[in-house]
């Protein structure tokens, strides 16, 4: 059987299984970190991811789950470069993401575009009984992508992924 | 376009770098210590933050052909260090991490936006990414000092007396380097006079509306030094227990 030769969208396909370190149910491609992806000769493949966060841990972790998924994928050489050419930014998420992060109860984070305000992490919706009577306990939480909030409704903490 | 000055972007990456990687440092002996939980996450977290960004920067310099990021963080001597003195200092009471933080923090988001614009496009591209992240510090810092300075006679005498020992030390962050000229008209970068101008008009603001009243810049003698290698007393000692593990074996792999 004669194979076709590989795709840019075969590789983005098999992006969506490689899932981000910290929430498993979303992919690296829902995330909206994966900026680039390229195919060279002999069916070599580079992708280029950009990070949520300076210092987020699972930079390595997630270039090397990238190399062992399209390593099924490709004899060829797999390239993964971290750069800042595009910069992240929760707006980046796609609709399934934003999907998931709610069914995770996750409050979602309301459009950036460039630039945070304070009002963006006050009175958030709650993800759990969708009250807005909700107050904000610290803009830091577990990681980086995540700030804490509590619901003055349903009386129960809360977090959001916090705009960037 | 004119080559961009590589000596004169080097000094400036290794300014900002430095002053990442030591104040990352000290806010992370906060951790497990902090007052209350939400500020020992806090404080761990902008730790987190400054580390990447520390590394990033670096990553920038070894790309212009210094060495690799580990060795620069943790294999340089002491005078080769560019930091600001107000960094280098121990983490002391709650009040005085707290006014370093609002201090360097509101430098440091106004230089990234700087920044942003330099046509050093390396640099350009990671400070339009870390001006976000600063925007959670400030905001923080921001919140903190308004709550203190307002909140009782103890609390807004600690925190006055914390700006009032900080602020020489901060202004220090603004050392002129001997690139200044150079890098303005390159467009790399407005220059630390602009800078601290900028700084001086975006806090006395929020340190007036905080019930604190800001020292007089004309009388205060700003602690240089650290930008030429000439640092406090408390630098070495960091140093020294930063890099102990890594010194027991430079080439080992983790």
């Amino acid at each position: 059987m004669v194979r076709e030769s590989l795709s840019v969208d075969d590789v983005w396909k098999a992006l969506e299984d490689v899932k981000d370190p910290e929430i498993p149910k979303l992919s690296l491609v829902d995330m909206g970190i994966v900026t680039s992806v390229s195919i060279g000769e002999d069916e070599s493949v580079r992708v280029v991811i950009t990070p949520t966060f300076a210092g987020c841990p699972a930079l390595k972790m997630m270039a090397d789950d990238i190399k062992d998924r399209l390593g099924k994928l490709t004899k060829g050489n797999v390239e993964v470069e971290v750069n800042y050419d595009v910069q992240w930014s929760t707006d980046m998420l796609t609709e399934k993401g934003r999907q998931m992060l709610k069914e995770s109860h996750f409050a979602l984070p309301g459009q950036v575009n460039g630039f945070v305000s304070a009002e963006s992490l006050i009175k958030v919706e709650c993800p759990f009984c969708g009250s807005r009577d909700t107050r904000l306990q610290s803009p830091f939480g577990p990681t980086q992508c995540r700030a804490i909030h509590y619901c003055d409704n349903c009386k129960q903490a809360f977090e959001q992924f916090k705009p960037v | 376009m004119n080559e961009l000055n590589k000596d004169a972007i080097r000094d400036l990456l290794y300014r900002m770098a430095d002053d990442q990687l030591i104040l990352g440092h000290r806010n992370s002996e906060w951790t497990g210590l902090g007052p209350i939980l939400e500020e020992d996450i806090a404080f761990s977290s902008m730790a987190q933050d400054k580390l990447g960004q520390s590394l990033a920067l670096y990553t920038l310099l070894h790309d212009l052909g210094d060495k690799d990021p580990d060795t620069l963080a943790f294999n340089r001597e002491e005078k080769d260090f560019k930091c600001c003195h107000l960094v280098e200092y121990p983490i002391g009471g709650y009040e005085f991490s707290l006014m370093r933080h609002f201090l360097f923090d509101s430098s440091e988001a106004l230089r990234f936006g700087m920044l942003a614009g330099s046509s050093f496009s390396p640099l350009a591209k990671i400070a339009r990414k870390f001006r976000g992240e600063l925007r959670y510090h400030t905001m923080h810092a921001d919140t903190w000092i308004r709550q203190l300075g307002g909140a009782n006679e103890e609390s807004r005498a600690k925190i006055q007396s914390s700006l009032e020992f900080c602020f020489p030390l901060a202004l220090g962050i603004f050392e002129p380097s001997d690139y200044e000229k150079t890098l303005a008209e390159q467009g790399v970068f407005p220059g630390e006079s602009e800078l601290q101008k900028e700084w001086l008009a975006h806090i006395e603001p929020l340190l007036a509306g905080s019930g604190l009243s800001m020292p007089d810049v004309s009388s205060c003698k700003p602690s240089y030094g650290g930008r030429k290698g000439r640092h406090t007393e408390h630098l070495k000692p960091l140093l020294d227990e930063m890099t102990e593990v890594y010194k027991i074996d430079p080439s080992a792999e983790w």
